[in-house]
């Protein structure tokens, strides 16, 4: 569906991305996650015809996109971070107006913009102007407008921003939707998001690709590293011998007793938190059984360990830390 | 062209519905009358009232122009909704002439109610309909290139007020070209008078019901002109 190659993007003399390649296949749902500032929105902006390339080759459905920017906007649904709303319309009359400027026949327009607004939704607050209506409904209008012509290539750039919990769930339901009838493209710097709507991701940082594959292909390239973290107590009956200095001596014996486990890596300063002791450590596997066992053999009370961070949020943190000093050296 | 067809329906349904466009509508008429009031009383010859009805018409005409143009695509472009149309399989070219010919249309509408004001002095004076129609055909034209001016200018700015103030800027300018070109030489003189927006091809042309084809290609050029460089600055921003 999508083939790009060696695309880069400058303002002036700033580079906005690239040179970045990849291709994406019919059917498949990408996104594209990074930080803010790291390309997402030129790459699509690219992709959905509305900037062109300072330099490289894209090419949608096999037309270029560089020589043919009209052919390709045909085949195109694009949803910018702000939808493009005119907020004296209503919803139906704003879907007609969109279907008409993507060429829907005459004959099928009414068929489509229904389809639309029951796929998003919408069918209840139709005849509402759109100005009346929440940020979320706005939201949902903006992703109907991208699909009310049947598009073959979907472009959401950042889907859920401002939205509140409850509609960030809603509208992760609408793109999964979308996942069966159309290519999927989605912008976040949202983990969660990426990781339940896509089925592949491409991490970018500094307008480079940083990463590309399955959350699990990501996750293997980068030595999947844990970063695990626990916090025990001390308690006073098992603590046996006096010590000299409370705090100090149950600094050590944490450090001690976590050290000793097979395959840690590294151990944090424990931090006083409460009643307890929190630790950070990092280990090249899942040690997190073989943790619990040597807290408690210990005689140390155990109260919670986990992830620090999700393996996805580990990955992505280590490849745009990765691409920062690659880009300062 | 069916592109520019869809916005120029979108462009009039907004008209119907927004405050903005119904009060200017009923301003321009309210001064129109006025202007009648004021300037028709000076004299009783029934040619002269006629005239001086199209002269202070022609000022309403080009500062409504100005208001309806500028807010065509400096709104789109600050609201962020011009990404629907960059995105979709539409020409600038499109674009523009939607917005230009649905402008001119609500301009046509507000300026045939004003029709009224010469049929009165038709049905008291010696006027003939010919005189009437060449006037409102120079109103329009008139009309038109300033439509023009106007939405160039928008295209530059996202901001209706500094579009508002390019525009008037730029209409000024070329009223004022007249008075410029007396302190010139020929041949620089003719031929900045002959760019002059009002003095020459309406003062001395449609406001006493003279046609001259040459009056009428001059406003068809500078709309033409306009509306050229409307295209191409969109064009830039659009797939720059």
């Amino acid at each position: 569906m999508i083939q790009v190659s060696k695309l880069s993007k400058y303002y002036g003399g700033k580079r906005a991305l690239g040179p970045v390649s990849f291709e994406i296949d019919d059917g498949e749902t990408v996104g594209f996650l990074g930080l803010n500032g790291a390309g997402k929105t030129t790459a699509l902006r690219i992709l959905a015809c509305d900037l062109r390339p300072s330099a490289g080759a894209v090419s949608v459905g096999g037309i270029d996109a560089v020589t043919d920017p009209h052919e390709v906007r045909k085949r195109i649904g694009f949803l910018p971070e702000h939808p493009p709303l005119y907020q004296e319309m209503t919803v139906s009359s704003y879907l007609e107006f969109a279907a008409d400027l993507r060429r829907v026949a005459r004959g099928d327009r009414t068929r489509l913009v229904g389809e639309a607004l029951e796929v998003t939704d919408l069918t209840d607050v139709a005849g509402d102007l759109i100005n009346t209506l929440s940020h979320g409904y706005r939201q949902r209008v903006g992703l109907a407008q991208a699909i009310v012509h049947k598009p073959a290539l979907v472009i959401l750039d950042e889907p859920t921003r401002g939205l509140d919990p409850k509609q960030i769930v809603e509208m992760r339901k609408l793109i999964h939707g979308l996942k069966d009838r159309h290519t999927v493209l989605i912008s976040s710097h949202i983990l969660a998001e990426v990781s339940q709507t896509c089925d592949r991701l491409l991490v970018l940082g500094q307008g480079r690709i940083l990463g590309a594959g399955t959350e699990a292909e990501l996750a293997a390239h980068e030595g999947n590293v844990k970063l695990v973290s626990i916090t025990v107590r001390v308690p006073p009956a098992a603590s046996g011998e006096p010590y000299r200095d409370g705090e100090v001596d149950a600094r050590k014996r944490i450090t001690s007793v976590l050290s000793r486990i097979d395959g840690v890596t590294e151990v944090g300063e424990p931090q006083s938190r409460g009643d307890g002791w929190a630790v950070s450590l990092t280990s090249a596997k899942d040690l997190r059984a073989e943790i619990s066992r040597a807290v408690v053999q210990a005689g140390l009370d155990l109260l919670k360990l986990d992830y620090a961070r999700s393996e996805l949020e580990n990955t992505f943190l280590r490849l745009v830390d990765t691409g920062a000093a690659a880009e300062a050296a | 062209m069916r592109a520019a067809a869809i916005i120029f329906r979108r462009e009039m349904a907004t008209y119907r519905q927004s405050l903005v466009g119904r009060i200017a509508g009923a301003l321009a008429l309210l001064l129109m009358g006025v202007a009648f009031q004021v300037f028709g009383s000076k004299t009783q010859l029934s040619g002269e009232m006629l005239s001086q009805f199209f002269w202070g018409s022609s000022g309403v005409v080009m500062g409504l122009a100005i208001l309806l143009s500028v807010r065509l695509l400096a709104e789109e472009q600050q609201s962020g909704s011009i990404l629907l149309l960059n995105t979709s399989p539409v020409r600038e070219s499109e674009i523009v002439l939607g917005k230009f010919f649905s402008a001119a249309t609500y301009l046509a509408i507000l300026l045939a109610v004003s029709v009224y004001i010469p049929l009165l002095i038709k049905s008291e004076g010696k006027i003939t309909g010919s005189q009437i129609f060449v006037g409102y055909l120079g109103l329009m034209l008139l009309g038109s290139a300033t439509l023009a001016i106007g939405i160039f200018a928008s295209t530059l700015a996202r901001q209706q007020i500094v579009a508002a103030v390019i525009g008037a800027t730029i209409v000024v300018l070329m009223l004022l070209l007249y008075q410029f070109s007396r302190k010139l030489d020929p041949p620089m003189r003719d031929i900045l008078a002959e760019l002059d927006l009002w003095w020459i091809h309406f003062q001395q042309g449609f406001m006493k019901g003279v046609f001259n084809l040459k009056d009428a290609v001059y406003y068809v050029a500078v709309t033409y002109f306009f509306l050229l460089c409307s295209v191409k600055t969109l064009e830039m921003k659009r797939w720059q």
